[in-house]
């Protein structure tokens, strides 16, 4: 493993250079209601025309028998219409499992999937969440690719989602 | 998105029919206001989502009560049990209103025996027989449910109190109910009425809006609430309530509950 070290090293410290950054923190909000399940969540990148230039994060519950839990994908309804219907889950790298009330961070560096290398434009950051016996919500961050210096940009959900911070690092 | 969290078990007793009831229950006439005498058609289900079919059908709906404003009832027809709904018709051919009833109700029991879990549903009568007196950690439970709607043809005629259980007494008429106007109902338990019970309210159609939009109120000291319908459309009513009126000694508490649903008309 010793002699594998420096190249390792190298290709971590050249990342950076290469490549920019997302970072993108998503508040699951705590709930109080009699009958509480963790919302399914997606995360994906639009163009100003609908069309999708990634595909970030789907959490859902993927352990249950006969892939139950995928009967309450469509929920997120403007996922499902855009991305969902046309693949299969799991997808590796992007599905994973419902997360518990919290703060929960993301990161992803373009070229190195799932986030594409994105040509200079602008974009929409998509966060929407769906709960069972609860409701549905939406939030949408426009941003500017590539970003010219570390930017934030926040966004507070009202039903579904909490607070959402998404850093920008060019 | 777990399931089965809320496993609450229902029981017709009366008929010995089980049920197990993971979600909400509901009926879904097919209308509830008619200037003449003909059919209509009862859905029924349980889910999630209030009038929408995607979880599974109502069991034992074939024992629906539907009873004329005479008193007589009325004998369903084309009964239909698939795998997501429930569905029955009935001729109402007499004017005034219609009570469409399903109780449910008993007694649930858990037990250990050599080591091994025990469960039984049933009445009084069936858990005398099958429970063993002195069972080794045994959890009874009772319950009295009611299910209902109403269905008017001509004018409405008044609907009488039964005194049994947890129900609804409609100070205003169910089958009068318009957006924008004040509706007040009381709440009866065992012919008295219950005062600080949570009633919740949820409009159908939920899956064309992001959230349930569920009323939330408490029966004031005589039992009633009232309610200004914010919209037209299909209201899912549900309250419950415990007390200590079990059939078996060896239930502590009986779990009531009273689910009806209401049409709301527009102006």
């Amino acid at each position: 493993m010793r002699q594998l070290l420096p190249l390792a090293f190298s290709a971590i410290v050249a990342a950076p250079a290469l490549a920019a950054e997302i970072k993108l923190d998503i508040e699951v909000p705590r709930l109080s209601v009699a009958e509480y399940h963790r919302p399914y969540v997606a995360v994906w990148v639009e163009r100003p025309d609908n069309s999708v230039a990634a595909n970030l994060a789907v959490w859902y519950d993927g352990k249950l028998k006969n892939a139950e839990g995928t009967k309450w994908l469509k929920d997120m309804r403007q996922w499902w219409r855009r991305i969902g219907r046309e693949l299969e889950v799991p997808i590796d790298g992007v599905t994973s499992a419902t997360r518990a009330p919290g703060l929960h961070s993301l990161t992803f560096a373009e070229g190195k999937a799932p986030l594409a290398k994105l040509p200079p434009g602008e974009y929409k950051l998509q966060v929407e969440a769906a709960r069972e016996a609860g409701g549905r919500e939406l939030l949408s961050l426009p941003f500017q690719w590539p970003p010219q210096k570390a930017t934030v940009l926040t966004a507070q959900g009202q039903h579904e989602l909490g607070k959402l911070n998404f850093e920008l690092k060019p | 998105m777990q399931k089965g969290l809320k496993f609450v078990a229902a029981v017709v007793a009366s008929l010995g029919l089980q049920q197990a009831q993971a979600h909400d229950i509901w009926l879904e006439p097919s209308s509830t206001v008619l200037s003449k005498a003909g059919y209509i058609t009862v859905a029924a289900a349980a889910g999630n989502d209030k009038f929408v079919y995607n979880h599974a059908p109502l069991r034992g709906l074939e024992h629906l009560a539907a009873v004329a404003p005479d008193g007589s009832k009325v004998a369903p027809e084309n009964f239909m049990q698939g795998k997501l709904r429930s569905v029955l018709d009935l001729n109402l051919a007499q004017t005034g209103t219609y009570r469409l009833t399903m109780a449910s109700g008993g007694v649930m029991a858990s037990w250990k025996e050599g080591g091994e879990s025990k469960r039984f549903r049933g009445n009084a009568e069936a858990f005398a027989k099958n429970v063993p007196a002195g069972a080794e950690d045994l959890k009874v439970s009772e319950s009295l449910g009611r299910l209902e709607t109403f269905v008017t043809v001509g004018k409405p005629t008044p609907l009488t109190a039964t005194g049994v259980g947890l129900e609804m007494v409609p100070l205003t008429h169910p089958n009068d109910l318009v957006a924008g106007e004040v509706a007040v109902f009381r709440f009866d338990l065992e012919g008295k009425p219950a005062k600080d019970l949570e009633v919740v309210l949820v409009r159908g159609g939920s899956r064309y809006r992001d959230q349930k939009e569920e009323i939330k109120l408490k029966t004031d000291a005589e039992g009633k609430i009232s309610v200004k319908w914010p919209q037209p459309g299909l209201y899912w009513l549900d309250v419950d309530a415990q007390d200590a009126k079990t059939t078996v000694k060896q239930a502590k508490e009986r779990r009531l509950s009273y689910v009806a649903t209401l049409e709301v008309l527009p102006q």
